[in-house]
């Protein structure tokens, strides 16, 4: 016969080793199992999030991520100060992951205001070129630059998802007007424009370039960023403005920080109230026959002051390298004063 | 005997033959087996109502805020600060020394919020603690605020009369009782979010779900307050995180990576804005549901399923183990004030 009777018990044998072999490699998982967990995440996260009606900026889910892991008994920085007393965090290099930011605010349109306004188009070149480098490098970004000269606007290469928008506005004849009536404008087209476009809007001088990583970390509902001459002054100090009189008055007893003029922000609702109540208290000091000392810097100190801001810019947000010298504690510096020759620029 | 040479060609097409048949059967067993999880789940949902339960989501402006006398915050800090104040997405840490209590009170009291807080006392031993629980959170919990505690219990006569101060309300929820003590604690997330979909969405502003076999023992305030709050875990704030007992095996929906995971958060604390515990609540429930059609139970039952979901939608503000405290520990010199910790019991006799 074709099979011997000690071949066939030797292949007998064989045929079940194989198939005990096939069964319990299963269970000893030494056969890769399909990912079925990703599956049925997948599954339950849209039950859960298909319904209820969803407020703009709500925090969405993030992927499975590798980064390393926070430590509670170590603290980031020990040299400054990370989170105010009302637990809005002080952005400083050190304090934040991207990555997981960056996850957080996957879906996130950012518009970007800015001013040129007679000669400060300028600076429109250096401002876009360097903002295209390191300001929300990976989310949908646009640029709303108000001018009175259009034609003047560069065209500049952008990377995909971002755009220029160049809104035709009028000018006014002193540099002080011009910058406090940014309120005004920034106001009408929250309400008429930026409402329906983005989620957020960052409020920006002309007048400078970024040098290091602006991103996601600053997004909050209301942020303002430490000026750089008095983040280590005493509240007696700061130049708040200080005749009664005035809408934007601050007593010497109060105070928690000095604010920049040149970059706030949050989301449009806050921004709009922030910037239509600053224009209205603007207003009601003209009727007084009053302006304020710093003009919409004092008067966006006064609103911060009272409503306070979810988040607090370091000074590695706004710096100005001829005005002052580096310390140790600014391990970046992100955003920089550009020279101008300040008689030359303004009230031309 | 035909000589050996003759065997080879037989055998070595025997023995390719029943290896073909090996992997066959192993291919098929793996794709037989694969098939049937994915398609066991939908069988095993009940509940149809609680997918059509929708809230209401309003937007509150941020309110300006009245005068007050206070130090101004000191940029530059020499102080050794023990504890980190801010996670890596931002979210602050509270502790104490991190807030300054009187600044807050001003912001939030104009705010006319409703604190809820939900404690299950569900087992006879369970509504023994309901006196002291409630007689501490009286003293400590959200001093000066709106509160409604909501006690779920499955002996409604059981939970004793607290006498309660201005404001403060009390409402006893009657829940089927529980014939294990896993199986009390998880149907927790499922009558959360059921009661938060009837009930608290219009009762209260903010929710607290606390365990009531803990007492309060300092000020818990306003704090505390935010849009989804974890608690770290009294046990695991000094390990890495490859010793958290996630759970680990990747078939259940809890199921943590080694390479993952940013802190161990208790399960006996958690809150927030009442509209995000509900999602929570039911995305835990979602899950805790998976696991039972697939017939398995997470290694510490709602905690885990807790941690998985704080994995991928992170809290907006962490507690740190002040808010969370096992009494047994000795107190590290990097907690300054114990607000909330276990009484002493042993578990054991709970589960008989």
């Amino acid at each position: 016969d074709f099979w011997g009777k000690s071949t066939k018990a030797w292949l007998c044998l064989i045929l079940l080793f194989a198939v005990l072999l096939g069964f319990y490699s299963n269970v000893f998982n030494l056969i890769p199992r399909r990912q079925t967990e990703e599956s049925q995440s997948a599954l339950l996260s849209s039950l859960s999030e298909g319904d209820g009606h969803l407020d703009t900026c709500r925090i969405p889910e993030v992927p499975r991520l590798l980064y390393p892991k926070a430590q509670l008994l170590k603290p980031s920085r020990v040299d400054v100060l990370v989170m105010t007393p009302w637990f809005a965090p002080i952005i400083w290099d050190g304090t934040f992951d991207s990555a997981i930011l960056d996850a957080q605010f996957r879906d996130t349109t950012i518009g970007l205001t800015v001013f040129a306004i007679k000669k400060y188009v300028v600076f429109l070149r250096l401002f876009l070129e360097t903002a295209e480098k390191y300001f929300m490098v990976g989310h949908k970004v646009t640029y709303y630059v108000f001018t009175d000269r259009p034609a003047d606007v560069p065209q500049i290469a952008l990377r995909a998802g971002r755009q220029v928008v160049v809104l035709h506005v009028g000018s006014y004849r002193r540099w002080q007007d011009i910058s406090m009536h940014r309120m005004e404008m920034i106001s009408n087209f929250s309400r008429q424009r930026f409402l329906h476009e983005v989620d957020y809007l960052v409020c920006l001088d002309v007048d400078m370039k970024f040098s290091d990583h602006v991103g996601v970390e600053i997004l909050a509902p209301l942020f303002g960023t430490l000026h750089p001459g008095f983040y280590a002054a005493d509240r007696q100090s700061f130049t708040y403005e200080r005749r009664p009189l005035s809408r934007a008055y601050i007593p010497r007893d109060e105070g928690d920080f000095y604010y920049a003029g040149g970059f706030f922000g949050g989301s449009v609702p806050e921004v709009y109230r922030l910037t239509t109540a600053c224009h209205q208290a603007m207003t009601a000091d003209q009727a007084q026959g009053i302006e304020a000392v710093w003009h919409d810097e004092s008067h966006l100190n006064r609103y911060l002051l009272s409503h306070k801001p979810s988040k607090v810019l370091s000074p590695e947000y706004l710096w100005d390298e001829r005005m002052l010298q580096r310390p140790p504690l600014l391990r970046k510096l992100r955003y920089v004063a550009v020279p101008k020759n300040h008689g030359e620029i303004r009230n031309r | 005997m035909p000589p050996p040479a003759m065997h080879c060609p037989r055998l070595a097409l025997g023995l390719g033959f029943c290896l073909l048949l090996g992997i066959a059967l192993c291919s098929l067993w793996v794709y037989v087996e694969n098939w049937l999880l994915v398609s066991y789940i939908p069988y095993y949902l009940p509940c149809p109502e609680i997918f059509n339960m929708k809230l209401q989501y309003k937007e509150e402006p941020s309110q300006p805020v009245a005068q007050s006398q206070y130090p101004q915050p000191k940029l530059l800090e020499q102080k050794p600060t023990e504890l980190l104040t801010l996670t890596p997405w931002l979210a602050p840490i509270v502790s104490e020394g991190t807030f300054n209590a009187e600044l807050l009170h001003h912001i939030y009291q104009p705010l006319n919020l409703t604190i809820g807080l939900t404690a299950f006392a569900v087992g006879n031993r369970y509504t023994h603690f309901v006196q002291h629980f409630l007689e501490s959170a009286e003293r400590f919990f959200m001093q000066g605020y709106r509160v409604h505690y909501y006690i779920f219990t499955h002996d409604p006569q059981a939970i004793p009369r607290v006498p309660l101060g201005p404001g403060r309300h009390l409402s006893v929820i009657p829940v089927p009782g529980p014939s294990q003590w896993e199986e009390a604690s998880m149907r927790r997330m499922e009558a959360i979010s059921v009661h938060i979909a009837t009930r608290a969405h219009r009762e209260v502003d903010y929710l607290f779900c606390l365990d009531v076999d803990m007492a309060f023992r300092n000020p818990w305030g306003p704090e505390t307050l935010g849009d989804l709050v974890a608690a770290i875990h009294p046990g695991y704030f000094t390990v890495p995180r490859h010793q958290f007992p996630y759970e680990r095996r990747p078939v259940s929906t809890a199921f943590v990576a080694d390479g993952e995971g940013d802190f161990y958060y208790g399960g006996a604390v958690f809150g927030g804005r009442v509209a995000r515990v509900y999602e929570f609540t039911r995305g835990c429930h979602m899950g805790i549901l998976a696991d039972k059609a697939n017939g398995i139970m997470a290694a510490w039952q709602e905690e885990s399923h807790l941690n998985r979901r704080f994995l991928s939608h992170k809290p907006s503000k962490v507690l740190s183990p002040e808010y969370l405290w096992d009494d047994r520990k000795p107190q590290p010199p990097s907690l300054k004030l114990i607000r909330f910790s276990t009484l002493n019991k042993d578990t054991a006799w709970l589960r008989s």
